[in-house]
């Protein structure tokens, strides 16, 4: 039983091909999706939402977006959150998210360069 | 309210995360002789003073923001001790916090571990100049992660990459479901 569990060596291949993939400009992300993580977020299920933007990274093969999380953020009626940001520093903030809006964000926002305005929130974070 | 101890632990975490914490120690034990389940997080984040300390853990007493914030620690020492256990926590400035909640095994209300897969997979590529150390302990072995080893082997390859990912989540489920025994 012990020899067919994975086994953390089995990383230094996924590392050797995710390396190839990566673009030119080394260890910079394209995208930084932070998500606040604190106890309210955590009821609203930010767990779950976190999940979905890892779950659609893993779907489209992405190798340069880099998943965060921080504590309390916004207010506790728009959670869950996630912030978006690119790497010229355009930053926006979804709300009220779940998991199927975050993977539309994924898909639409990381990979097509698109916001999806009907998920924007515009309350001033703290 | 949370219906998972594995949100619970979560919470715990980020407390920790937001601490300033760079190590980071998650212990759960299942001892189902004894019938008990301990769970315990130790940092060495910022800590507290012996009032903040005391205030964290009173639900009548409410942070800065809104009602219903800040309420994590109350709710989690109201479980641990619902469930015919005890909650304790222990910490110092400068220093370091830990935290440590037991229940009984069988207790009608205990919650379920639920999804500790996603939280730990979660926590753990989210913050990945935090070193964590996960134990999980039981009748059936223990199974011990060092995310401070992934880290050498991955180099300057994000934790949040795709392989990366998917691996980590198998590696989580097969290695837990194969000490996990209460649900
Ligand atoms: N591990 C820890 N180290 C240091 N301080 C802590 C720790 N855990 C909790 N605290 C203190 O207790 C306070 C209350 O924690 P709690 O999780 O209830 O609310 P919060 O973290 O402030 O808010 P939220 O979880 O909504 O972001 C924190 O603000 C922090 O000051
Ligand atoms: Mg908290």
């Amino acid at each position: 039983m012990a020899d067919k569990i994975r086994t953390l060596d089995q990383l230094r291949k996924i590392r050797e091909e995710t390396r190839k993939k990566m673009s030119i400009r080394e260890g910079k992300y394209r995208f930084k999706i932070t998500i606040p993580m604190g106890t309210s977020g955590i009821v609203m299920g930010a767990r779950e939402v976190m999940k979905a933007f890892l779950d659609a990274i893993e779907e489209h093969g992405l190798t340069d977006v880099v998943v965060t999380q921080t504590g309390f953020m916004g207010s506790r009626n728009i959670q869950p959150v996630a912030i978006v940001e690119d790497d010229q520093g355009n930053k926006v903030t979804y709300g009220n998210l779940t998991p199927e809006k975050a993977k539309e964000i994924v898909e639409r926002h990381i990979i097509k360069g698109e916001k999806v305005q009907s998920y924007l929130v515009l309350t001033p974070l703290e | 309210m949370m219906e998972e101890l594995s949100l619970h632990i979560m919470d715990v975490l980020q407390n920790s995360l937001a601490a300033g914490a760079r190590n980071v120690e998650l212990e759960i034990e299942e001892d189902v002789e004894r019938d008990r389940l301990v769970i315990r997080v130790k940092d060495d984040g910022k800590g507290m003073s012996p009032e903040e300390l005391k205030r964290v853990q009173d639900p009548f007493y409410t942070t800065k923001r809104s009602i219903g914030v800040g309420l994590g620690i109350p709710m989690f020492k109201w479980v641990a001790e619902h469930c015919g256990g005890s909650f304790r926590m222990e910490s110092e400035q400068g220093k370091g916090t830990m935290l440590e909640a037991v229940m009984r095994l069988s207790h009608i209300d205990r919650p379920p571990m639920g999804d500790l897969v996603d939280t730990l997979l979660g926590m753990v590529v989210s913050s990945p100049q935090v070193r964590f150390v996960i134990r999980y302990k039981s009748g059936k072995g223990e199974f011990v992660f060092d995310s401070r080893e992934v880290k050498e082997i991955l180099g300057d390859v994000p934790l949040s990459s795709a392989e990366v990912v998917g691996f980590l989540k198998e590696y989580f489920a097969e290695n837990l479901g194969a000490v996990m025994e209460a649900a």
